[in-house]
């Protein structure tokens, strides 16, 4: 009887816990609060608050020091909290519907239209910014409906790195791939010769994407046409690496971090990676180079911009946009950028840094690449481009999982693409 | 049983005696020494009222608790997959009451069916497997052989690790290229199986990763559960004859139900809501090849620069709405047992 009764409290309580529990689970992230507040409104000096996705850095670091000078040259104290990139985005929207945004917020570049559709940004006329001194194709992807929104604080690109030892010993001259045929041809060798021949990310994330965007613009296709034939053509491509053996299985799980430890490991050609990668290779032991990703009918293919820009949140108290901006041009004016994109190994979004850093000569042919890139917001895609990128990286997806042919596959995600952006 | 019970209720009985005194014996002296003091405060409120609000009191901190942590954030989860939520709607506020229009989409979307049979292949064989497992492991370890502890210790191990650990472990295990299963398949002359990165078998990859997760956990239960089972009735079967296969379907088993069927409960709701696995491993990919509910709802809210928060919440009410169905169906049937 007793044993009962605690039994019967007991099989209902542990029921009710464990519902309670997943319905926590299962929804926290849409109602959890905010982050770190920002500071209240008001007073002159005061703390301004700046977010980033940096969270390598620590307060000893370069970039945590050149934030709190800024501040102290125009007498405010920087707050400066680090935030994973993933992170960053759902925290940057929950501050906003809390009113808790930070004054700065340096984010990645594709969520500007996001956030400024949002209306959660304040745009550099309102700011007083000058943005003259920016890159046209490097500030495309903050401008929405012919206002800008936050300017770049640098930028990277994806080229091809390469093993040179494992070229020689396949008998191929970088200098000779000069378009998609000759790249062919080069894996086909290096794979003769016993080695691999290409890795890169085709995870089902924004990062599948952006590594595909090269072949897809470079085939000449364009985003608001995904079963185009060029497009077709570029998922095709990578098809017929991964059914050759060119490219490893697993680029459909790789984030490009892990097809750059494939890499590191020197038994692959190529790796389709970006800017940020150039201080791991000098570690990598073997002897490397890069070559910018052709283009199908030859030249340079265009690749998608990264990197982030610095934004101003709308505030309540729109007295403080000017330290904000004062702030915002410290950060980017060309020493402290070129400082910067030194350390996050970005190229600089002005041509003042850009320059600069030509004379470098392991810089110069990123300086090139990002020269001849292109925002993926860019041509007024604003916040039509998460909803095409999600489709064409479920297509990219299936097609190599072999799930869909290469021609099902784009067809479906435009039909859906279509659908979403109507 | 009635004798047990009627030397526990003696004993708390005297145990009360004994205990009761002193906790009375200071609230007798303050209001025999207070004299007129107490007696003003119980004439505006009355004793039992004043018990009452203390009960009140002692109570507050829970419901205050249950409230800001589960009461609000279902609420607010029901209230999103209600509302058309776009990202400006989202930050500026006013998303209109749509019905039921995220359901519908929900529904509609062709993710929707196969995310669903995913979940339930991938709960059901989960805990299938599990359980077995657990319980054949808990009936060997209680032999009580040498080691049988530190073996037993061992198996807790996947209980032990962060799951990011074991997922990320599991996923370079089963690496395509580089992964050691597929290098111990080679060694037997087997082609390698893309593991991850096929559709065919993305979903059973975690599924065997969640099995090798859970089995810590109901080995543990049952073998507590074993414990529980006095030692006598065995000696007793052994005495009549049975063999050790009569002993485990005779005796363990039947009295295991109460164990295997809140281990059952647990795990279904532990099972249904599985997340950092699957995403880890396969991120609900190759397309959507291993995409259960609790995969696609983070992918709709959060998966996307665009969220969508609306049909991401929408999912997530289906799944806690799985889950309820199952605690429901859980006391019913505990109910029943009792009754009979």
């Amino acid at each position: 009887m007793k044993r009962s009764i605690v039994s019967r409290r007991l099989s209902t309580a542990v029921a009710l816990a464990a519902v309670a529990t997943l319905g926590l689970s299962a929804c926290g992230g849409g109602s959890a609060p905010g982050g770190a507040a920002s500071s209240d409104s008001g007073s002159a000096g005061g703390t301004y608050t700046v977010w980033d996705p940096y969270p390598q850095f620590d307060d000893s670091s370069a970039w945590v020091q050149l934030l709190k000078k800024c501040g102290t040259d125009n007498g405010v104290t920087v707050e400066r909290t680090g935030y994973d990139t993933t992170d960053l985005t759902n925290k940057a929207l929950l501050a906003a519907q809390q009113g808790t945004s930070p004054d700065v917020i340096l984010i990645d570049n594709p969520v500007i239209s996001t956030l400024a559709d949002a209306g959660a940004l304040t745009d550099t006329e309102t700011l007083g910014l000058d943005t003259s001194g920016f890159e046209e194709n490097l500030l495309g992807a903050g401008v929405v409906d012919g206002k800008t929104y936050g300017v770049p604080v640098g930028a990277n690109t994806l080229s091809l790195y390469y093993n040179k030892d494992v070229l020689d010993a396949a008998g191929v001259d970088p200098a000779s791939i000069t378009d998609w045929t000759t790249l062919t041809a080069a894996l086909e060798k290096v794979s003769a010769a016993g080695k691999k021949g290409i890795t890169f990310s085709a995870i089902g994330t924004e990062e599948g994407s952006f590594q595909f965007l090269p072949w897809f613009w470079g085939s000449g296709a364009d985003l608001t046409e995904l079963d185009s034939s060029q497009g077709v053509a570029a998922l095709s491509l990578w098809k017929d690496w991964l059914d050759k053996g060119y490219a490893p299985n697993s680029v459909i799980n790789n984030t490009q971090t892990t097809s750059w430890q494939e890499f590191a490991t020197g038994e692959y050609a190529f790796s389709e990676n970006g800017t940020w990668q150039l201080g791991n290779v000098k570690d990598a032991g073997f002897t490397w180079g890069v070559i910018p990703i052709p283009a199908e009918g030859g030249g340079v293919a265009p690749a998608p911009t990264g990197g982030e820009f610095v934004a101003a949140p709308v505030q309540s108290d729109d007295s403080r946009y000017a330290t904000t901006t004062k702030l915002i041009s410290c950060l980017t004016s060309p020493e402290n950028a070129l400082a910067t994109d030194t350390t996050l190994s970005y190229i600089g979004a002005t041509q003042a840094v850009q320059s600069e850093q030509e004379k470098d000569a392991e810089l110069k042919p990123w300086v090139e690449a990002v020269q001849g890139a292109k925002g993926r917001t860019s041509d007024n895609l604003g916040t039509d481009y998460p909803l095409i990128s999600e489709q064409m990286w479920d297509a990219v997806q299936a097609a190599l999982s072999g799930s869909k042919t290469p021609e099902q596959a784009m067809k479906d995600a435009q039909t859906a693409a279509a659908s979403a952006t109507s | 049983m009635t004798t047990l019970e009627q030397g526990g209720s003696a004993a708390s009985r005297s145990s009360g005696a004994g205990a009761q005194p002193p906790a009375r014996a200071p609230q007798d002296g303050a209001r025999s020494s207070g004299g007129s003091r107490p007696g003003a405060g119980g004439r505006r409120r009355s004793p039992s009222s004043v018990s009452q609000l203390t009960a009140w009191a002692f109570a507050a901190p829970v419901v205050v608790y249950l409230l800001a942590f589960y009461a609000v954030p279902l609420y607010r989860n029901l209230d999103l997959s209600l509302r058309d939520y776009t990202v400006r709607s989202f930050v500026q506020g006013g998303a209109e009451f749509n019905d039921f229009a995220n359901y519908t989409t929900v529904v509609a979307d062709p993710t929707f069916w196969p995310a669903l049979w995913h979940t339930l292949v991938f709960t059901f064989v989960s805990i299938g497997v599990q359980f077995a497992l657990g319980m054949a492991l808990a009936v060997f370890f209680f032999q009580h052989f040498r080691l049988s502890t530190t073996l037993r210790a061992l198996f807790l191990v996947p209980w032990l690790l962060p799951l990011i650990v074991s997922a990320s472990t599991w996923a370079w295990m089963l690496n395509s290229d580089s992964g050691v299963v597929n290098y111990a398949l080679s060694l037997v002359g087997v082609d390698p199986v893309h593991w991850l990165t096929s559709p065919q078998w993305a979903l059973t990859s975690v599924i065997i990763a969640n099995i090798w997760i859970g089995i810590p956990f109901n080995l543990v239960i049952v073998y507590s559960g074993l414990q529980s089972i006095p030692a006598d009735v065995y000696e007793a079967a052994s005495l009549d004859g049975a063999g050790p296969w009569q002993k485990f379907w005779r005796i363990t088993f039947p009295l295991l139900r109460p164990v295997t069927a809140i281990t059952l409960l647990l795990g279904l709701v532990y099972t249904l809501k599985v997340f950092d696995i699957i995403w880890i491993m396969t991120r609900g990919g190759p397309g959507d090849s291993s995409q259960t509910f609790a995969t696609w709802a983070y992918d709709e809210s959060f998966g996307n620069v665009l969220p969508r928060f609306g049909s991401g919440s929408a999912i997530s009410t289906l799944l806690i709405l799985m889950a309820l169905v199952a605690g429901l169906v859980y006391i019913r049937a505990q109910h029943k047992q009792e009754a009979s």
